[in-house]
């Protein structure tokens, strides 16, 4: 028996560059002191360049008075109220534009994505040409376009005027003009907690009666005419209570004043063009992400499904789409962080987003460009990590639970 | 590792960068050979590009005389475009030199801002514009009306005010550019366009129909547009401000662009000053003797520059008014080269 003797080798200073043991941490150490001498660096230079422009890094100017009127205001806001609230509005209206733009984005999306499948030549070429129109010039563009589309088409409130009006109001109630769509809007009266409060109720109920109808499909096999019921379920009752209480919920219709229509409910150009050139972009993104996923169920399952006596209907929503959705999850969340990010080209169209008032008339008038442009980067960060976070719950719960 | 490089890169090259612009603005020029000045997107009669792609206009003058005094060459300028929200970020930036950008001189420009402003080379006020058929005849009878207001500008804080102090309302479009301006405006997606009132009528004059359209009575502000300078390089602004003052001065003495090898050996001590035959005024200002006789030279003095650019007989069409030289009645003063 011999017993072999481990010697500690002597630590040498050239180990740390000669031996692999040592070689990445040493150039770990060197490039972590790199980056932080230059992000010093950086920093040192900013609060200079700011002492040498006599300018201090301050934050007080959203405690200022404003002092400028804003085309969209979601929350009571005048001219009065302070930076800081013009920001909030900004920032309400960005959050209006991404939500109602993802939303409209999955609906075109999925459409188109599905359709691009059909069996029918003109449908398929129809849904790939959208695809490729959309996904293949700049989303500013679009936008543009959309914005001078409505400008140049639609017509200006004056033509709804006289006897001899070259416009008039579709239904009677929703004026489309080139300032914007007027449209109808609700006026709460007394006692309109009786109606909304029944509106909730229903939708419970709907919720309850699905499950209460799978659980009792799962256990007799029998299929009830689930969305007759669920319509009637949301429908009826609202109108009933409606009746009830009185009638508490009217409607306000739009009226032609001396220069634009009052009253009523009015969806800015610039909002509608935005959102609608927005969410037409990212729907042909999210089209091919829809039809990628799809594509990567194989041909078995629908066999499958189809040999059990599935209709094709049935197939695509029970047995495809909640397959395909752990494909699609992923690259529809960048999808929406690509809306919502976007969504900042606003200027191009004077929409009142987070961007044109806070980055834009506040940075402006205040000449706080360093502060402003923090603040902004920040709100796009954090909401942008929102949104992702809550895409990625999602994607976990659909996600294929390996046991 | 790779990733941390790609960083380590442009973040040196950006500290490099930031570092390097903190000489004065005259060296820099002269060492660049080329005036960086900011200008409008294109706002006819003030600063536009002609057909052949040059720059012209009132504001575009400026940039010329000074180009022309410092660099000896009227061209020698890179003309960098910039909207209502932008300049002060490229000014400040150091992404030009020289802003002479219909820009209304305000306390807060100037001390918070730490601008400086060169002189007034406009002296505006802010109007309305509406089309005839519309039947308005005062501002005070636009409530509830849609107005088309630049963004980024004092135009934007003045309606705000005044339809505050009129106790009546309106619903704003805020847009870029004098070209966005003209597109909602002729469309008829606003009642009323608001802005300086030397714009609306330059603006006008470019319409199809100029007569279908009224500038309404109401001036609603002081808005004295000027050249702007960062604060701090006292030396820039002088020869800025300088340059712009012998352009109103040689119109007061008479010195026109094609008198002014003659006006060089006048009797008059004040223009033999001011044109470099006598004294050493330019020597003064880190220049040569012959700065002034060129920044004249380049386009003509303040009132040739006028006529020829926004005034009568032009598409704009603007009378001097308050623009006219003080012996005439008017605002336009430089004080004395001594």
């Amino acid at each position: 028996m011999t017993s072999i003797d481990v010697s500690r080798e002597q630590f040498r200073l050239s180990m740390l560059l000669y031996d692999t043991r040592y070689r990445s941490l040493t150039i770990q150490v060197v490039a972590m002191i790199a980056l932080m001498s230059a992000a010093a660096w950086l920093v040192n230079n900013t609060v200079e360049n700011l002492s040498a422009l006599g300018k201090d890094f301050s934050f007080r100017f959203l405690g200022q008075r404003a002092g400028y009127d804003i085309s969209q205001t979601l929350i009571p806001y005048t001219n009065d109220d302070t930076h800081a609230r013009a920001a909030l509005v900004g920032i309400v209206n960005t959050l209006l534009v991404a939500f109602v733009g993802c939303l409209l984005a999955t609906a075109i999306g999925v459409t188109m994505g599905v359709l691009r499948l059909s069996r029918n030549w003109i449908v398929a070429r129809l849904a790939a040409v959208y695809v490729d129109g959309f996904r293949n010039i700049p989303v500013l563009l679009w936008i543009l376009a959309t914005m001078a589309v409505i400008t140049d088409t639609a017509p200006a409130p004056s033509a709804f005027r006289g006897d001899n009006a070259t416009a008039s109001m579709i239904f009677g109630s929703v004026a489309v003009t080139n300032r914007g769509v007027y449209v109808p809007w609700p006026i709460f009266g007394p006692g309109w907690q009786i109606v909304v409060g029944t509106f909730l109720l229903s939708v419970i109920a709907i919720l309850v009666f699905g499950r209460w109808a799978k659980a009792r499909q799962d256990a007799t096999g029998q299929i009830l005419p689930t969305f007759w019921i669920k319509l009637g379920l949301f429908v009826l009752p609202v109108l009933i209570a409606d009746q009830i209480a009185g009638r508490p919920i009217s409607l306000d219709y739009p009226e032609l004043q001396r220069f634009n229509f009052e009253g009523g409910g009015f969806l800015d150009k610039s909002f509608i063009a935005l959102t609608l050139a927005l969410s037409l972009y990212t729907g042909a993104f999210i089209a091919e992400a829809v039809r990628a996923g799809i594509q990567a169920i194989s041909r078995g399952q629908s066999e499958a499904a189809a040999a059990l006596g599935l209709r094709s209907g049935r197939i695509m929503s029970l047995v495809i789409l909640p397959q395909a959705l752990r494909v699609i999850i992923p690259p529809l969340i960048s999808q929406y962080l690509n809306l919502t990010k976007n969504s900042s080209l606003a200027i191009a169209v004077g929409y009142a987003d987070v961007r044109a008032t806070l980055g834009g008339i506040t940075m402006n008038q205040t000449g706080r460009e360093l502060e402003c442009m923090l603040l902004l980067m920040g709100f796009y960060l954090i909401l942008s990590l929102l949104i992702s976070g809550t895409m990625n719950w999602y994607n976990a719960r659909v996600a294929l639970k390996e046991r | 590792m790779t990733k941390i490089k790609a960083f380590i890169g442009p973040a040196v090259f950006l500290t490099f960068a930031a570092g390097a612009a903190t000489a004065g603005t005259l060296g820099d020029v002269k060492g660049r050979d080329v005036l960086k000045c900011g200008v409008n997107t294109g706002f006819a009669g003030f600063a536009y590009p002609d057909s052949s792609g040059r720059w012209q206009g009132f504001d575009v003058a400026i940039c010329r005389a000074v180009a022309a005094a410092v660099l000896g060459d009227q061209d020698k300028i890179e003309f960098v475009p910039t909207t209502g929200e932008t300049r002060f970020t490229a000014l400040t930036s150091g992404e030009i030199d020289v802003l002479p950008r219909n820009t209304t001189w305000t306390f807060t420009r100037d001390v918070d801002l730490k601008f400086t402003f060169a002189g007034v080379n406009y002296y505006d006020g802010q109007g309305f514009m509406v089309r005839k058929d519309l039947g308005v005849t005062s501002a005070k009878e636009l409530d509830g009306a849609t107005i088309c207001v630049q963004t980024g500008t004092t135009t934007e804080l003045n309606l705000a005010d005044y339809f505050k102090t009129q106790g009546i309302s309106y619903q704003p479009v805020p847009i870029q550019t004098p070209a966005e301006a003209d597109q909602q405006f002729l469309g008829g997606a606003c009642d009323a366009y608001t802005t300086d009132a030397s714009q609306l009528a330059t603006q006008r004059g470019t319409y199809p129909n100029p007569a279908d359209y009224i500038i309404l009575p109401e001036i609603i502000s002081k808005e004295p547009l000027g050249p702007v300078v960062r604060q701090g390089d006292d030396e820039w602004a002088d020869v800025v401000r300088w340059t712009y003052n012998a352009l109103v001065a040689a119109e007061e003495y008479g010195v026109t662009k094609k008198n002014i090898d003659e006006m060089s050996s006048s009797e008059n001590p004040e223009v033999r000053r001011l044109l470099g035959t006598e004294g050493d005024l330019g020597r003064m200002l880190g220049l040569d003797a012959d700065w002034a006789k060129r920044a004249i030279a380049a386009n003509g003095n303040y009132g040739e520059i006028f006529a020829e650019t926004i005034g009568v007989g032009t598409p704009a069409n603007i009378e001097r008014g308050l623009n006219a030289l003080w012996i005439n009645g008017g605002l336009q003063y430089s004080p004395p080269f001594r």
